[in-house]
């Protein structure tokens, strides 16, 4: 919407916006002025007016917030039917069985859903973070936790791409990317969690092999994983733990690699996390993904878009429960009328608004830095740790205002507020993200 | 194409009674219009037509509709440009003299549509669409295969089905069973980027938008009262007989 007088005779055409670099510019069009008697067009940069979450119908619709482009919102049509048609229906049969079906991963795959950053070249689809940001917060909107699509293809999938060789990319990534093989993550152990360099679990040298031994405990994909990324120790003499720890592509099937149960959560009733054994699996030398003992500086690397993709899922869950209230509200009565039309309600719901809307800006500031690679680690740990903390504080409200139905496990709130719980947990705890964020606040560099 | 108010958005009346409300009320494609491309592109796909263009008449958001369109995998795209008064006075009679004039100007041997768009549930453009031109029509078709130079298409009618053989060029109208539309993939949403968009206004095709159809009032439903409960079988048919509902 360009609200200038040339409106009328604006004949717009969008530019390939590759040539203007970053996927900042997809708020810029460069226009082209035509007018019929075919003047020689002049080119203008203009800011499309997309508006703005908090002044449209609902904080979920598509064709808001500054950082998409229209191809964005095509493109977030088509995932939110996806969660609509393809997940939504089954989500609850698979709560009971505490997994998804292989085939939701399959279609997934199919609509070009997984790998979305990973490169073309490689076998991803070669698309931006901004349109991983629209699978992030669509599975959110659709109040769906159980498919681990985030975790596959944004926190795993980038370790094989950026850490893997040529091999093991052509070998590990296609059929990721196709969803006939899912990602997991090994790095908590039943005896460290925040303390990664307490890490047990050990790859010991025999010959040009490994032999991996150990445990993981919560961790995501896990019954359904098909490759596994495990951190493991593999030299116990090194001067900090840091500079002894490797990561390791460990397959379904090895001998000596037992899945063990899938452990019985107090939400994501349908993600299929799990605890893995590892007794003596022999690995071959090709399993070592990136540097000998450098594991620790991957994980660091990774770990920032996991924060943010945390903190991304957080903002648009609070956008979801909010919307989600404001429809129970507003049909729900007592004392004669709607409980939206009592103060209190309206002011809760004020303040909710206001909080998740200044959330929102902050986290899209956040997306947009990291498009542009420009966002660090301790303003990831902050987008982490705010973003989860508001969204329990307002499930925790949007839970209050449904009331007893709010408690029942077949409304969505209830579903939403269980599933928040574990936001300020896992991805590092939020103490660990603060941790992290006052050290760069007092550092000396 | 047709670009309608998102069918499960609260719909309201405007306060003057002309219309409905459709500022900040999200648009997308009509259903049955989506089931059209999606029928133009697998035959394309099956190289039994060389070229699908999508058309789309309306306001700058129509832009949105068309590179949807070629993001399932039209070719091109063109907008015809009808904004203001004139696109709320846009009805199937216009649209369909539009069409006319593009299928001759394209040289076009099919024309497909959805049956009908749902915020007015015409069903009137495919049809005038085809006499205009003075061409075979298929409508409601929920399955249609191209034979040589003939399409069978196979209607869905009150009764059940009908199968029809008609001759091209032809125009079809596309019921809702035809196919499910495929999603558009990011990378056919970054290839539709590149594909053209011709932007042209009515008067370039010799058409004139004037409306034959003035809209008196548009009203909402009336309230849902409450009901009355009734004794017995005798009671329920005397009543229902009162209010002339039998």
């Amino acid at each position: 919407h360009i609200h200038s007088p040339q409106r009328r005779a604006v004949c717009r055409r969008t530019v390939d916006f590759d040539m203007l670099g970053s996927c900042s510019s997809a708020a810029l069009r460069a226009v082209n002025v035509g007018i019929r008697a075919g003047r020689a067009a002049q080119l203008r940069l203009v800011h499309t007016m997309r508006p703005e979450p908090h002044s449209a119908a609902s904080l979920m619709d598509i064709g808001t917030r500054r950082i998409f482009s229209e191809e964005h919102d095509i493109f977030r049509q088509s995932v939110r039917r996806f969660f609509q048609e393809e997940v939504a229906p089954y989500h609850t049969q698979w709560e009971k069985e505490g997994q998804v079906s292989r085939e939701v991963w399959k279609k997934a795959g199919e609509q070009g859903l997984l790998g979305l950053c990973i490169p073309a070249e490689q076998g991803g689809i070669g698309g931006d973070l901004l349109s991983a940001a629209i699978v992030w917060e669509e599975q959110m909107y659709s109040n769906c936790t159980g498919p681990g699509f985030s975790l596959h293809s944004d926190i795993v999938m980038p370790y094989i791409s950026h850490y893997g060789t040529p091999s093991q990319v052509q070998r590990f990534i296609p059929p990721l990317a196709a969803g006939t093989s899912i990602a997991a993550i090994a790095m908590t152990e039943p005896g460290a969690g925040s303390d990664l360099q307490g890490v047990r679990t050990y790859a010991k040298r025999d010959g040009s092999d490994w032999i991996l031994n150990g445990n993981k405990v919560f961790i995501s994909n896990g019954w359904m994983s098909n490759v596994v990324v495990v951190v493991a120790v593999t030299d116990r003499e090194a001067t900090s733990a840091a500079h002894g720890l490797s990561l390791f592509l460990v397959e379904d099937g090895t001998p000596g690699f037992i899945k063990g149960r899938k452990l019985e959560k107090i939400g994501l009733k349908a993600q299929d996390t799990a605890e893995l054994f590892f007794e003596d699996v022999r690995l071959p030398a090709d399993a070592l993904l990136g540097p000998e003992n450098k594991g620790f500086y991957c994980l660091m690397a990774e770990l920032l878009q996991e924060r943010l993709l945390i903190g991304a899922l957080a903002m648009a869950s609070c956008e979801f429960m909010f919307e989600e209230t404001r429809r129970y509200v507003m049909q729900r009565k007592a004392f004669g009328k709607t409980i939206a039309q009592l103060q209190t309600v309206q002011h809760k719901m004020a303040e909710l608004k206001t909080e998740i809307c200044v959330g929102r800006a902050f986290l899209d500031s956040c997306l947009q830095l990291h498009c542009e690679k420009r966002l660090d680690s301790p303003t990831a740990s902050m987008a982490k740790y705010w973003a989860s903390d508001l969204q329990n504080r307002v499930a925790t409200e949007c839970v209050q205002l449904h009331g007893g139905w709010g408690y029942m496990w077949e409304y969505p709130i209830a579903k939403a507020f269980v599933d928040s719980r574990v936001q300020l947990i896992y991805g590092g705890t939020n103490e660990i993200m603060k941790e992290l964020i006052g050290r760069s606040i007092v550092s000396q560099k | 194409m047709n670009c309608n108010p998102i069918f499960f958005f609260q719909i309201r009346v405007k306060p003057d009674r002309t219309g409905v409300v459709t500022d900040g009320v999200k648009h997308s494609m009509n259903p049955f219009c989506e089931i059209a491309v999606e029928e133009a592109v697998r035959l394309k796909e099956r190289k039994l037509v060389k070229e699908v263009i999508a058309v789309s008449c309306g306001p700058q958001q129509v832009q949105e509709t068309i590179r949807t369109a070629l993001a399932m995998g039209a070719d091109r795209g063109i907008h015809v440009d009808v904004s203001g008064k004139d696109y709320e006075n846009l009805g199937p009679l216009q649209v369909s003299k539009i069409l006319a004039a593009l299928a001759k100007k394209e040289d076009a041997s099919l024309v497909v549509l959805g049956k009908q768009a749902i915020d007015d549930d015409n069903n009137q453009t495919g049809q005038m669409t085809a006499a205009m031109l003075d061409w075979a029509q298929g409508t409601f078709a929920s399955e249609v295969v191209i034979e040589g130079d003939k399409i069978k298409v196979v209607r869905e009618i009150d009764g059940g089905l009908e199968t029809i053989q008609i001759k091209m060029p032809a125009v079809v109208t596309a019921d809702l069973r035809l196919n499910t539309p495929r999603y558009a993939t990011l990378p056919n949403i970054m290839k539709a980027k590149k594909k053209k968009i011709d932007y042209m206004k009515p008067s370039d095709l010799g058409v004139d938008l004037i409306s034959r159809i003035e809209v008196v009032s548009v009203d909402e439903p009336p309230q849902r009262e409450a009901g009355v409960k009734v004794e017995s079988v005798e009671d329920l048919v005397s009543k229902l007989r009162d209010s002339g509902r039998i």
